[in-house]
Order: C-alpha cells, then sequence, then structure tokens
C-alpha cells in the first residue's frame, strides 16, 4: 500500500543524540578544543535511556551528547576565536622560523583573546543560579591560590585566584555569613550562607604541593579560566549588594593606621594593598557611609494558627543566627606563629572578634602580645614559657568546635597541652537509625543548657562508670527502637525453634513462667502474631515490589550493622582506656 | 700539522671549556697513555692553561695515579716544547683505558702493560687493620694515594704536593706563570683623523630622502584623519561589572530545561576529621583490608587519621587528584536524571484479611506418628477420617488410628511404597497401595466390621465375563495367608507404578506409569468389574500424576510441563493448561471442581481458575526448595503444599460462587516440624476430611498432624 517504509533509526530517541566524534567534526574542532568549549560552556555527556535505540542498535560503549547542545555549539562566537588562535599560532611559528623579530613582536601584540562574559550571562541566566553553582570555583581558586608562582601555570591566573579569593573573604567577613567549619585531614572546609544559599568549599593546608604527573593542568586552567570569570562577577554584585567599594579599598581609617610600619617591605604598592586585604584585620570601605549594621526586623503581619507557628520558628531561628552572628564579639584574639593564620583570622573576624598576631608573621597586626585586654591567646605548642594570667591560652580546635556548637564552649578542654576532644563534622545530621558519637550527644545536651557532668579522675570513678554505663543504655535504647523489629523476629524465631525441637522429643511439658497468662506474655503473644502476619504478607508480595522490599530492608539492615560495629568499637575503646586508667592508678599506690 | 690535533681532532674545541672536559679526568685519559707529550704541549700552545685551569679541580679529579702526566703537564706550563721526560725503566702503566676497575675484580691481574703483558694485582690486599696501621706508622701516609688501575700505591713527590696545593688554592699550577701581563692594545679606541678610505661620500647621505618624506606624510595625514590610532594599553586584569544588572528571568533558554545540574560534592563526615572519634579509626585488620583494596572498591576514599593537635596535620597528598577529578566528572562524566524510589517499605507489603479472621486452619503440630524407619512417601485418610494409611520406602503400609498416633496394622509387602490412597467410599473399606509393578487392594479390617464384611463381599460377588478379554493387566485374587493380612487384589502391571487415585465414587481407580517412550503409561481400571483400560492412543509425554474431577467426568493428566483435561464421556482433549513450571510435582482438584493447583520442583505452586484461563490465576513463590506435595481440604476453604524446606504452607484459598469474583489467596501458616533428611523434607500433605487438619509424611520418616 501507500506510503515509505520508515527506516530504523530515523527519527526519535536516535536523531536526539549525537556522538561525541560526531559533534567534534560537525564543529570542526581538534578534540583539545571540543573539550575546552564543553568546559567553557557547560555542555557535558548525557546518559540515553536506551542506548542500544541511540547508538543504533550497537552496544559498543560511546559518550552521547544532545543534538541540541552541538547544535546550539555552532553558534557560539568563541569557536571562530579559537580557530584565529589556531592561526596566530602558527603565523608565529612561521615568523619565528624566518627570524623575523618585529613580526613577532606586532603578532605578539596582536594575540586574538577571548571573554567569557556572555557565557557567564547565558550558562547562569540569574544571580542566584550562579551562586549556586559557586561550590567548585569557589574550591579551585582556593587551591590555585596556594599554587607557587613556578611552572605549572600562568602567574596571572594565580595571582587572579589570590584576589578573587580575597575578595571573597573579605566580603564573607563583612556580611558574617560563614556557618561552619570543619578541619578535615584534607584541608579546611568552610560553610557560608550567602542569599540563602549555602556554600561549602575546602581550602587545602598551607604546604608547599606536590605536583602530581598524572594530572592534566590544562584542563585544571581551562575550568579556572572559567570560574575566574564567573567568580569576579558574583563578587562584584556580593560588595554592590554591601555597598561596598569594588574592587575593595580598606577603610580610611584602618588604611592610615597600617600605613606606617611595612610600607618598605613590599616592592609595588598593589602588592602590598594585597596583603593588606588578606590579612583580613581591618574593614573595608563602603560606596555610601552608613551605620556599621542594619538591623534588619522581620516584619510582623498578622497570621493565624500554623503560619503563625512557622512565623514564630522563622523568627527565633533568625535570633539564633543572629547570636551567632555575634559569637566572638568583644573577645580579643591573639595567634601564636604556629597556628594557621589566615583561617584562624578569617573565623574570627566573621563572629566579630578582634584578632591580632606577631609583626613578623604577617602584615595587618594591630596590637601586641603584651597587650593586657587580650582574652584569648591561640597556641599550638606543648607548653609556653611566658604565660599572662588574665588571658586563656587555648588550642585552635575551640575556635572551631565554638563555630560550630554556635556557642562558646567551655575552654577547660582547650586548654594548652591537654588531650583535645575529638572534633566532629558539623555537617553530619544524623537521622534516627544512625550512629551518634557520645561527644555529640554531650554537645547536645550542652546547647540544650543542661550542666555538662564533671569528670574527674579518680574520686569519681565509681560514679563515672554508672554514667557511662547510663549513657550505655541510653545508646542502647536508641538501637532498641530501630532493632526491635528485628530483635523481635529473631527471638521468635529462637522460640519457634525451642518449640520444635520440644516438639520433636516428647517431654513432660513445664510450665515456663512466662506462659502463665502474665501481661508481658499477652504482650509477646501478641507482637508474635504481628511478626508472623507480616511474614505471610512479605510472602504474597509481587516480584517487583519484593525486589524492592528486599533491597530497602538490606539497606536497613547494613546501616544498623555499621551502627552496631561503631557503637561495639567505641565501647572496646573505652574500656580499653578505663583498664589502662586504673592500672596507672594501681602504679601510683 | 701538529700531531696532537690529529690525536684529539679539533683540540681546541675539546679542551676549552675546562673544567667540562676535566672534572670526569676523561681528557687526559683519553689521551692514549703512550704518548702524553706531544699531545699536551700541543694543547696548550693552543690555549693558555689559564683557561684549562682554573677551577682548579680539574687536576684533583684526573686520578693522581698517573704522577707522570702531572709532572709532564707541570712542565709544559713553562711554555717550551720540552722534550718528553724519560720514562722510568719499568713502565707499569695500565693499558685498559678508562674502565671501571671492579671488571677486573674477579681475575688475578689488572690490565696489561705496554708490552701486553698482566699486570698482576699485589699478592696480599690492604685490609682496614693494616690500612690503620699504616695510618698511624708511615709519616708518608698523607701523601700517598692508591692507584687503582695499577692497585699500587704512590707517594707523590714535594713538588706534586706543592702542585696540589695551589690548584686547591685555584692558582696556576704554573710557579713562574704570570696572570698580569700587559696587554697589548690592537684596537685602539681613539678616533683616527684621517679616513680609512678615501672614497668621496655619496649624494644621498646629505640630501633628503623623497620616498622617505612620501612615507611619513602619508603616515602624518592618515594620524590626522584618525586612521592610525595608538596601540590601546593592554588589559592585564579581568574587568569586572554587573553582569546581572538586567537580570531577565524570561532569558532562560529552552536548553536549561533538559539542564541536568551536577551533582555537589558529599560533604565530609566524622571520620575525615583530624582528630576523629576513636571508633572511626580503622583497626588494623580493617586497615589491611583497605589497602588491598582496588581504589574503585574503597568505601572510604582516604584512611581516617588522628593527629594529636592541628600542628601535626600534614599535607594532604591526593588533593589536587581530587580536585582534577572533580573537574573531570564534570566534564566528562555523563548525566542522567535518575527518579529516587522513597517509599515506606512498609507500604509494599499488601494489606492481606488477618489469618485471625480466617480461622480455622492448623496451627499446632499435635501428633507425630512414629514407626516408619525409611521415608514415607504416600499418606492418605479415611473416608471417616479415623484411620490414616501411609506407605514408606522401608517395604510397609502401616495403618493408624488418628486421633491417638497408635499403629494399628503393619502389613510387609514386596518393595518400597510409592502412592497409598483410601477409597473414598465410606462404604467401602478399601486401600490401594502400588509398590513396583503392582497394585494392591487391601481390607485393612479397620472400623466398621458391616462395612468390612461388605467390602469382601463385593469383592468376591465379581463373576468373570464370557468372553475374557485381553488386559494390561492381570487381576489376581489373594488367598491363604495374603488373605489374612488383608490383600485382596492384585493388579500386576507390565511396568512400575508410580500413582494409584480413586474416583471420587470409589469404583474406579487409575494408575500412572510414567514412560516416555509409549502410550501405555495410564491405565483406569474399574474395581467391580475387574475391567482395565488404557484411556490414551498416543504419548503426550512423561505424565507425572493423573487425577479424577470429583464432579463431572473429567480427568486431569499432569505432564511434565502442561496438565491436560480430557472429557472421559466425550474422550476428547478440553483444555491444556500451561503452568509456566519447569517440572510439575504433584496436583490437587479443588472439591468444587472449577479450580486446581499444581506444585513444581521449581519452587512454584500454581493456582489455576479453569473458568478464567489457561494460565495459572496466581503464582506462588513460597517456598524455598522443591514442592513435593499439595492438597485441597475437603470443606473448608484450605490449601496445603509441602516442599524439601520441611515446612508445610496452610494457605486460605476462598472460591465464592459469584463467577466475577476471583477467588482470595492469604497465606495463614507456616508449620515446621519436619527435619530435613537427605535434602528431603515433606513427601506428601493431606487434609483430614472432616476437620482442619492436615498430615504430613516427611523424610525424616515421621508422619505430624498439625491441628
Amino acid at each position: 500500500m501507500g506510503g515509505l517504509q520508515k527506516k530504523k533509526y530515523e527519527r526519535g530517541s536516535a536523531t536526539n543524540y549525537i556522538t561525541r566524534n560526531k559533534a567534534r567534526k560537525k564543529l570542526q574542532l581538534s578534540l583539545a578544543d571540543f573539550r575546552r568549549l564543553c568546559i567553557l560552556k557547560g555542555i557535558y555527556p548525557h546518559e540515553p535511556k536506551h542506548k542500544k535505540k541511540v547508538n543504533k542498535g550497537s552496544t559498543a560503549p560511546r559518550t552521547f551528547y544532545l543534538f541540541k547542545d552541538i547544535r546550539f555549539l555552532l553558534h557560539e562566537p568563541i569557536v571562530r576565536k579559537f580557530r584565529e588562535y589556531k592561526v596566530f599560532v602558527r603565523k608565529l611559528r612561521k615568523a619565528y622560523g624566518k627570524a623575523e623579530w618585529t613580526g613577532v613582536e606586532r603578532l605578539r601584540d596582536n594575540k586574538p583573546g577571548y571573554k567569557l562574559d556572555h557565557i557567564i550571562k547565558e550558562r547562569y541566566p540569574t544571580f542566584i543560579d550562579a551562586l549556586r553553582d559557586i561550590d567548585d570555583a569557589l574550591s579551585m581558586c582556593f587551591l590555585f591560590s596556594t599554587f607557587a608562582r613556578t611552572g605549572k601555570c600562568h602567574v596571572q591566573t594565580i595571582t587572579l585566584c589570590r584576589r578573587l579569593t580575597v575578595e571573597w573573604m573579605n566580603y564573607v567577613v563583612t556580611s558574617r555569613s560563614l556557618r561552619k567549619v570543619f578541619l578535615s585531614i584534607k584541608g579546611i572546609y568552610y560553610q557560608a550562607e550567602v542569599l540563602g544559599q549555602l556554600i561549602t568549599w575546602l581550602v587545602p593546608y598551607q604546604f608547599a604541593h606536590d605536583h602530581p604527573t598524572d594530572v592534566d593542568y590544562r584542563v585544571m586552567a581551562t575550568f579556572t579560566e572559567m570560574y575566574t570569570t564567573l567568580f569576579g562577577f558574583i563578587n562584584f554584585r556580593l560588595y554592590q549588594t554591601l555597598n561596598l567599594v569594588y574592587p575593595p579599598k580598606l577603610d580610611s581609617k584602618a588604611e592610615s593606621e597600617l600605613k606606617a610600619e611595612h610600607e618598605e617591605d613590599y616592592a609595588m604598592d598593589s602588592e602590598s594593598y594585597l596583603e593588606k586585604l588578606s590579612a583580613l584585620s581591618a574593614s573595608l570601605a563602603r560606596v555610601v557611609a552608613t551605620a556599621e549594621e542594619e538591623e534588619n526586623q522581620l516584619d510582623l503581619f498578622p497570621t493565624e494558627g500554623e503560619d503563625q507557628e512557622n512565623m514564630q520558628a522563622r523568627e527565633k531561628e533568625q535570633k539564633e543566627q543572629e547570636a551567632q552572628k555575634r559569637l566572638f564579639e568583644g573577645l580579643k584574639f591573639f595567634l601564636n606563629r604556629e597556628v594557621p593564620r589566615e583561617s584562624l583570622a578569617f573565623i574570627l573576624r566573621c563572629f566579630g572578634a578582634e584578632v591580632s598576631w606577631d609583626k613578623s608573621l604577617c602584615i595587618g597586626g594591630t596590637y601586641e602580645v603584651t597587650d593586657e585586654t587580650i582574652t584569648h591567646q591561640i597556641v599550638d605548642r606543648p607548653d609556653m614559657d611566658k604565660q599572662y594570667i588574665n588571658r586563656y591560652y587555648i588550642q585552635p580546635q575551640w575556635v572551631f568546635d565554638s563555630v560550630n556548637a554556635q556557642m562558646r564552649l567551655p575552654v577547660e578542654d582547650y586548654f594548652l597541652g591537654t588531650t583535645l576532644p575529638p572534633h566532629l563534622s558539623p555537617f553530619v545530621e544524623e537521622k534516627d537509625g544512625d550512629y551518634v558519637p557520645p561527644e555529640k550527644l554531650k554537645l547536645m545536651a550542652l546547647q540544650r543548657g543542661e550542666k555538662p557532668v564533671q569528670e574527674d579522675d579518680e574520686e569519681e570513678e565509681e560514679e563515672d562508670d554508672e554514667e557511662e554505663e547510663e549513657e550505655d543504655e541510653e545508646e542502647d535504647d536508641v538501637d532498641d527502637e530501630e532493632l526491635t523489629e528485628e530483635k523481635n523476629l529473631k527471638k521468635m524465631e529462637g522460640t519457634r525453634a525451642q518449640g520444635k525441637t520440644l516438639a520433636v522429643k516428647v517431654t513432660p511439658g513445664k510450665v515456663k513462667p512466662w506462659e502463665t497468662g502474665s501481661v508481658g506474655n499477652k504482650v509477646r503473644l501478641e507482637q508474635e502474631e504481628k511478626a508472623e502476619e507480616k511474614r505471610l504478607a512479605i510472602m504474597m508480595m509481587k516480584k517487583k515490589e519484593k525486589y524492592l522490599y528486599d533491597k530497602i530492608m538490606f539497606g536497613k539492615k547494613r546501616t544498623t550493622r555499621e551502627v552496631n560495629k561503631l557503637t561495639a568499637k567505641r565501647k572496646a575503646h573505652e574500656d580499653a582506656s578505663k583498664a589502662q586508667k586504673k592500672q596507672k592508678k594501681a602504679k601510683k599506690q | 700539522a701538529r700531531p696532537g690535533s690529529v690525536l684529539h681532532p679539533p683540540g681546541p674545541v675539546l679542551h676549552p671549556p675546562g673544567p667540562v672536559l676535566h672534572p670526569p679526568g676523561q681528557a687526559l685519559l683519553c689521551t692514549p697513555p703512550t704518548r702524553p707529550g706531544p699531545a699536551l704541549y700541543s694543547t696548550h700552545q693552543a690555549r693558555p692553561c689559564s683557561v684549562l685551569h682554573p677551577p682548579g679541580q680539574a687536576l684533583l679529579c684526573t686520578p693522581p695515579t698517573r704522577p707522570d702526566l702531572v709532572l709532564h703537564l707541570y712542565s709544559t706550563h713553562q711554555a717550551r716544547p720540552c722534550t718528553p721526560p724519560a720514562l722510568p725503566s719499568q713502565d707499569i702503566r695500565n693499558t685498559v683505558g678508562n674502565i671501571p676497575m671492579e671488571w677486573y675484580q674477579d681475575y688475578p691481574h689488572i690490565g696489561y702493560n705496554l708490552d701486553g703483558k698482566k699486570i698482576f694485582k699485589p699478592i696480599r690486599n690492604k685490609d682496614e687493620l693494616d690500612e690503620f696501621l699504616d695510618k698511624m706508622e708511615n709519616p708518608d701516609y698523607w701523601r700517598t694515594v692508591h692507584d687503582k688501575t695499577t692497585a699500587s700505591d704512590i707517594r707523590l713527590s714535594d713538588e706534586q704536593v706543592d702542585l696540589v696545593h695551589r690548584l686547591q688554592k685555584g692558582q696556576f699550577g704554573d710557579v713562574n706563570f704570570n696572570e698580569y701581563e700587559p696587554s697589548v692594545d690592537f684596537f685602539t679606541n681613539e678616533v683616527m683623523i684621517h679616513p680609512v678610505t678615501n672614497r668621496p661620500q655619496d649624494k644621498r647621505s646629505f640630501i633628503p630622502s623623497l620616498i622617505e618624506k612620501e612615507k611619513v606624510s602619508k603616515l602624518v595625514h592618515a594620524i590626522k584623519m584618525g586612521w592610525i590610532k595608538p596601540r590601546k594599553p593592554k588589559e592585564t586584569t579581568p574587568q569586572y561589572y554587573d553582569l546581572w544588572a538586567k537580570e531577565d528571568p524570561n532569558a532562560i533558554l529552552g536548553r536549561h530545561k533538559m539542564h541536568v545540574p551536577a551533582p555537589k560534592m558529599r560533604l565530609p563526615g566524622h571520620e575525615e576529621s583530624y582528630n576523629p572519634p576513636p571508633e572511626y579509626l580503622l583497626t588494623e585488620e580493617e586497615r589491611m583490608a583497605w589497602e588491598q583494596q582496588d581504589a574503585e572498591d574503597r568505601k572510604l576514599p582516604f584512611l581516617p587519621q588522628k593527629h594529636s593537635c592541628l600542628r601535626a596535620v600534614p599535607a594532604f597528598s591526593r588533593f589536587i587528584h581530587e580536585r582534577f577529578e572533580r573537574c573531570l566528572d564534570l566534564y566528562l562524566c555523563p548525566r542522567q536524571r535518575k527518579m529516587r524510589v522513597n517509599v515506606n517499605p512498609e507500604d509494599l507489603i499488601p494489606k492481606l484479611p488477618k489469618p485471625k479472621d480466617l480461622q480455622p486452619f492448623p496451627t499446632t503440630m499435635s501428633l507425630v506418628y512414629i514407626g516408619h524407619s525409611s521415608l514415607v512417601r504416600s499418606i492418605s485418610a479415611s473416608p471417616t477420617g479415623q484411620w490414616l494409611v501411609s506407605g514408606s520406602d522401608d517395604c510397609t503400609v502401616r495403618f493408624w488410628e488418628v486421633n491417638t498416633g497408635r499403629c494399628m496394622k503393619t502389613l510387609e509387602v514386596g518393595g518400597a511404597v510409592k502412592s497409598v490412597a483410601w477409597n473414598p467410599n465410606p462404604a467401602v473399606c478399601l486401600v490401594a497401595v502400588c509398590f513396583e509393578s503392582t497394585v494392591l487392594l487391601l481390607n485393612p479390617g479397620l472400623g466398621d466390621r458391616l462395612v468390612v464384611s461388605s467390602t469382601d463381599q463385593l469383592i468376591t460377588s465379581y463373576e468373570p465375563p464370557e468372553e475374557d478379554k485381553e488386559q494390561a493387566v492381570t487381576w489376581a485374587l489373594s488367598e491363604g495367608p495374603e488373605h489374612d493380612n488383608g490383600h485382596r487384589l492384585t493388579l500386576t502391571h507390565p511396568k512400575a507404578v508410580k500413582q494409584v487415585v480413586w474416583h471420587g465414587k470409589g469404583d474406579y481407580l487409575a494408575s500412572v506409569m510414567p514412560d516416555n517412550s509409549s502410550n501405555l503409561q495410564v491405565l483406569i481400571h474399574q474395581v467391580s468389574k475387574r475391567r482395565t483400560q488404557n484411556p490414551f492412543r498416543k504419548n503426550k509425554g512423561l505424565v507425572q500424576c493423573v487425577s479424577f474431577h470429583p464432579l463431572r467426568p473429567y480427568f486431569f493428566v499432569a505432564t511434565q510441563r502442561y496438565v491436560r483435561v480430557y472429557n472421559l464421556i466425550k474422550q476428547e482433549l478440553t483444555k491444556k493448561l500451561m503452568t509456566n513450571c519447569k517440572w510439575i510435582s504433584s496436583m490437587a482438584i479443588h472439591p468444587g471442581g472449577d479450580n486446581l493447583i499444581c506444585g513444581s520442583y521449581d519452587c512454584r505452586l500454581a493456582w489455576f481458575d479453569l473458568d478464567l484461563s489457561t494460565k495459572p490465576y496466581k503464582m506462588l513463590r513460597h517456598h524455598k526448595k522443591a514442592l513435593r506435595g499439595v492438597a485441597y481440604h475437603k470443606h473448608y476453604p484450605l490449601f496445603a503444599s509441602g516442599a524439601d524446606d520441611g515446612s508445610v504452607i496452610i494457605c486460605h484459598g476462598m472460591v465464592y460462587n459469584d463467577l466475577l469474583q476471583n477467588p482470595l489467596i492469604v497465606p495463614v501458616k507456616v508449620l515446621k516440624g519436619h527435619q530435613i533428611t537427605h535434602d528431603l523434607g515433606v513427601l506428601d500433605v493431606t487434609f483430614h476430611p472432616t476437620q482442619p487438619w492436615v498430615f504430613s509424611s516427611g523424610a525424616d520418616a515421621t508422619i505430624r498432624l498439625f491441628t
């Protein structure tokens, strides 16, 4: 009958995707350029739903791009710039070969470059979109800013990254938006809440990098190129929202204060200025001189019922946040030279403290060690020779833990030379069923306002034991709640097995205490019945649902297993440490 | 033309960068030691020693074992062609050249002298002690050097020591060399008054060029017109501005709808802390396991570590790697939107009526019938429900009283009993037993005497017909002691019999002889007329079991994968049921006759609604192992299945009279009790005819009653 025969793979999903090589040919780009373009434009491969259909019947592993994405790349102006650059390189090589030095110079002067502004605008049509995606940019820029200025990438990139990160830190300090910090073995994690978005970034510890050989720095540099552009625009906008001058300027007052001392150490003014900015010790200049803090009160609307509750909850949260912002207000810190200055200064300033350091450590210290008004000195060495009596000598972890706990923790545990309590991650939010370390429980109690139980060693050891047992019991309870089902099932199976053996050998029956019809017995029977019902119902499940159910239950079991393992480990550790303590005590006597 | 220039081809080129050539000390060694004199002499002429020596180390590097060479060099500094010094009378120079001397380690000699004779090593090597003694006693020890090539110690002369000292100080080797000789100024810096040539100057050198003027005027014009602009100063720092000043939410492209945002980096847990709680640290074994795992399999990409203070935390060696991997993930990793199933597992469990509401059904094991010594293949209850018969592999048939568990009678038969069946007619007391190729009809003599005697009468009242037809089976009447034991009729089959089953009326009896190659697999016997017939002309596959329809003249034959339903009166196939099983083991018909269950060796139980479809209405996979027996209850809506996993599962299977309502199937009880022996659990199940009780026989040689 009529009509052409339909051919396979000429419509539908097969035409919506395009393989990488075909895309590259369509764009007439080399693989390296194609990759660069993908990175800059944020084009990534898609996993089709039916791979075989898309792959025209073949099952060979291929990466697929959306055809629309590639067609969209065809009109990209920087593709032309890439080609121009290719031509430029060719011309330059030729000029070099002919030793035409004026020609080389001329070519160099007219080196084609490109801007990424339009790409940023297109990838992130609104500011919030951009802000949401800034995590990776931050981490990358912080990493690049710590590189040595040799070889691995352009010095300009490194300085630019440094400048942008310093601007970012200054913004966070000024807006006081830091929320959480975490000292990990990889580096320091920070989390800030900027315009309602939670932004997390990771900063490596201040060490020289051991550059690996199996990392392609060109890829990283391309990413950084994009990230710096994005980051710069975001910084500009953020500074604008706070009425700050961009690029940041120090307060005139602060500037005059800092002026006198170290000017001659720096070759260039710009360098010293960046250093001063990065010292984070002074406030920034504003476009319009306003009061330091604007109290933004929530407007009250007449509300009812649930809305009212929500409103109250929001109000409370706001208050808490305000309180957290002023966590260290009124405290005066001094950083010893062995502590990481930048991160501590950043954190302390974010929460309203005054910070200073030794003059030889960095530019920007505002007062000396000898200042009598210093309340806390942050020290990371086993002992100090000369100590002032009117200040606390604490280890840096106190600052981090206090920020995470949103309260000033008791300083006793963090004194000079003491064994530090474990440092917990603030990013873990325990659901019920997850393992909660006892330290966290203690901290939560402290936050609720309960008095911490003092654990004085020897005299109260017995009491100690009791407490710990109690704690253990608590833990067990928590576990119990999750494990009830499991345990009950097991118990019932146990009893059933018992029944089985009993039934095989007919022995004179004994009246068991729980069989006499007590309340426990009834409850138990009921539970048993319920469990059996459930098991029978599970038998009647459909295959598909059964599979899903088994998977979920397997996951649950795994988590409980992990929790049990952690609890057991903790218990073993505590037992061991207790035994050690006892031994010591015995030795003393 | 000098011999030297031939020897080290471009002599001056070789030597000039003295320090390069000398340090390894090869330059001098490369020159064949046979003719050191001329070679050195010539080089030093080409270039003064000042170039050769400057660093002062040159000679120290050359093995000081060549005193003659050094001496020679020394003499060259006198800057005159000196005659080669008289060689010592016995010249023991080594000719092996600049090779590692270890190559001669295992030989008694150490090289060859000029005449090609071996130079032998000294007989005794100095050991440490000798060395030490030498150091202590020999006053010249400090000026003694060891020559590796000749393995001899050489004492430096005063002159040589002096030379070494001077070179160490960075002075010239030659004492008499004057490094501050006055220089001769060949090209003076003073301007002469007279030109070198006498040629008159060109005219163009003092007339302005027209061409240049034209060019300049063009440029000036272009500048005036603004065609040429000064070069813009290059922007080194990028300019930022408010990119999102005119934010337009409508500018969001359609592309963004297909956009799958990259997932954020996972946030760190407690184990990543520099000072984690002790339970997060790995034990020794976990650590070993972690190290042996592949990097992809590891649950944690790093080892948790504890540092006592922040000062002690080292740099993380994989930091750049991790960032790089993140970059790769961002631009190379195919993205796909995945819907995460977020269901409460409790919601997945179907809501079934409570078993409590579906009572009665057997719940507990109340009696165990012990007596058999081998596995009990088959059991059957009497229609009154008072007796139970069981056949076992120990070649006995036992009769039990149901209520007491007492074995009333034991009959030895001539083989392992495959199947027993009690006649369902309450007016007849007959039991069919099959073993090997025999089907035995027994009168157990239990119960009502009237019934027993009437049964005997029924059997004896048979009158053989006039014309004896050829039958596949021989019928024989038992007599004598066998008759006293209860044997009544013996049907000898041509092949081994696997199953016997009665028709509901109790007159007809079907026996199954599974055989894949003939059509003689199923026989139907009529007891009253002692007649046997083979209903099938064709072999349709290995018959597993057969059954009669309880009400209508239908006959069910289960082959390996299908159940065929035949109409016995019309003598035709009415239905073929697809079981979707691999191998059917057992089958039972609902007393209503419209439903059927099939147990199979692949752990499934298929429920067929005959009115609905030829495909199973429901497939139950309750058992973990092969099903061996299935049974329906006569009155209660119950069915049971027994399997090799040693359990009997009782299900509520309600069949409604309303044709539109599907049967309701609810598992109500899992009964366990049988022990698994030889991988066999429950072999047969049967219900009590009146009570909601179930009997099960197992491979552990017991029969159990669940009430």
